[in-house]
């Protein structure tokens, strides 16, 4: 079982990447259909992985842990919603304001914690280390802030310097980041082409 | 252009796995590493539990590359921590990420002959959205007894949610990633950040075999010829020549 996964994930994986770089008609058909199939798959997937939440919380709940009650209102919203959006479809105006009254609000307000939180950890940043990469990390990140904000008068003098100088330096090292990442995910990828890592049960 | 890249990396991952199978690589030392394996070693040791967070990674998209990086750690993470009391919790924000963590897990157990000990609940999707994904994974962190937290795939903003929680619970942190907005809190947040490419060696720092350090070989060979690729077009354009 283990030899037919591992060989039928390969030969999905070169059919595809073959039909990037070859504009041969058959081969194109067959990488739409796999890439067809996999998005059927991935969507019956969304379903696996909300049974997995709703098991993993009722389970909480069967066990009394500690924030059970959390669980039974996620249980809830969940079978509300769900049911909901089944019976009137996704477009009906009560399921809309489910996630406009709701969900949406409520990841402004994560949002809103999340810029606290960003300048405590940029102050604590120096009690975790104090180098150089440190210095100018939290030294760029002010003069960037300063150099975009609004003010009353309008734009700080200067502040072209920064965004342009500045910009220099961080747009070559974003771009240095990203050469390093893509060549990181371009390996990672041939290993599960050539079928040394296999994340889908048969290593 | 694309596809000589391509076959010539993997000719080159080929021949440097044949080559490190017999002359195993000696590895820079990389803090945040060296200190994930000492975590390992304490949460198995002192009953503790490892958190290993993959991200949102969609793997019909670019960011699967980390998601995948992350999946070859945690086969390693899980066959070492299988025989621990706590076993790992592994949280993830893509429900198909969620399936092969599950499975990747169970591979783990397998292997240190313990797959009776695996529970598919130990591979957990804890949202969909980012926020709803951090909202989701900041209570495991609280209240599984959670020593070391492991963050690695692709993350955004909501990172920073994560490593608070994980500062306020005083565990530590392991955390890389391949969006640039994730790698500057995890910069900001952590001890020891783990930048760029660092996240795709994971797999080669906990030993998960030759392949991986091989891999790291063909990226330093392919990152000169980028360098030299550079430098000689920036050279002809000062020149004038057509590129």
């Amino acid at each position: 079982m283990r030899v037919i996964t591992a060989a039928f994930a390969i030969a999905a994986g070169v059919i595809v990447l073959l039909g990037y770089f070859f504009q041969v008609e058959q081969l194109e058909l067959l990488r739409l259909r796999l890439i067809d199939w996999a998005i059927i798959i991935a969507a019956m997937a969304v379903l696996v992985g909300i049974y997995n939440l709703a098991a993993v919380q009722l389970e909480k709940i069967r066990a009394g842990q500690k924030g059970s009650i959390y669980g039974v209102v996620m249980l809830l919203s969940l079978g509300i919603t769900f049911a909901f959006g089944l019976l009137l479809g996704p477009n009906n105006p009560f399921v809309n304001l489910a996630v406009n009254a709701v969900i949406v609000p409520v990841e402004a307000s994560l949002m809103a914690i999340l810029a606290v939180t960003l300048i405590y950890a940029s102050i604590r940043l120096f009690r975790r280390r104090v180098d150089v990469m440190t210095v100018l990390f939290l030294l760029s990140a002010v003069l960037f802030l300063l150099a975009i904000m609004p003010t009353p008068f309008g734009a700080l003098p200067g502040n072209w310097i920064i965004t342009q100088f500045g910009g220099m330096l961080s747009r070559g090292g974003a771009r240095g980041l990203l050469l390093g990442i893509s060549l990181g995910t371009l390996l990672t990828g041939l290993r599960i082409l050539f079928g040394i890592d296999r994340p889908y049960g048969g290593n | 252009m694309a596809l000589g890249l391509l076959a010539l990396a993997a000719v080159l991952l080929v021949a440097l796995t044949l080559w490190r199978r017999r002359s195993p690589a000696t590895l820079r030392h990389i803090d945040a590493y060296e200190r994930l394996n000492r975590s390992v070693g304490l949460a198995v040791e002192n009953g503790t539990r490892l958190h290993i967070s993959l991200g949102r990674g969609n793997l019909f998209t670019a960011r699967g590359g980390s998601a995948l990086a992350g999946l070859a750690m945690l086969r390693r993470l899980s066959e070492r921590t299988s025989v621990s009391d706590r076993p790992p919790i592994v949280t993830s924000g893509d429900a198909p990420l969620t399936i092969l963590s599950q499975d990747t897990l169970q591979s783990g157990y397998r292997a240190a002959g313990a797959e009776d000990q695996y529970r598919f609940s130990t591979g957990r999707l804890t949202g969909l959205s980012p926020f709803s994904y951090a909202a989701g994974t900041m209570p495991i962190m609280h209240d599984e007894n959670v020593s070391t937290n492991v963050f690695i795939g692709d993350f955004g903003a909501e990172a920073g949610l994560l490593t608070e929680e994980s500062d306020r619970g005083n565990s530590n942190v392991i955390a890389a990633s391949d969006n640039l907005s994730a790698q500057a809190i995890f910069y900001a947040s952590s001890q020891d950040p783990l930048i760029g490419e660092e996240l795709f060696a994971a797999g080669a720092y906990v030993g998960a075999g030759a392949s991986h350090e091989a891999s790291l070989n063909v990226q330093d060979i392919l990152r000169w010829l980028i360098i030299l690729a550079i430098l000689i077009g920036a050279g002809l354009t000062i020149l004038g020549a057509p590129i």
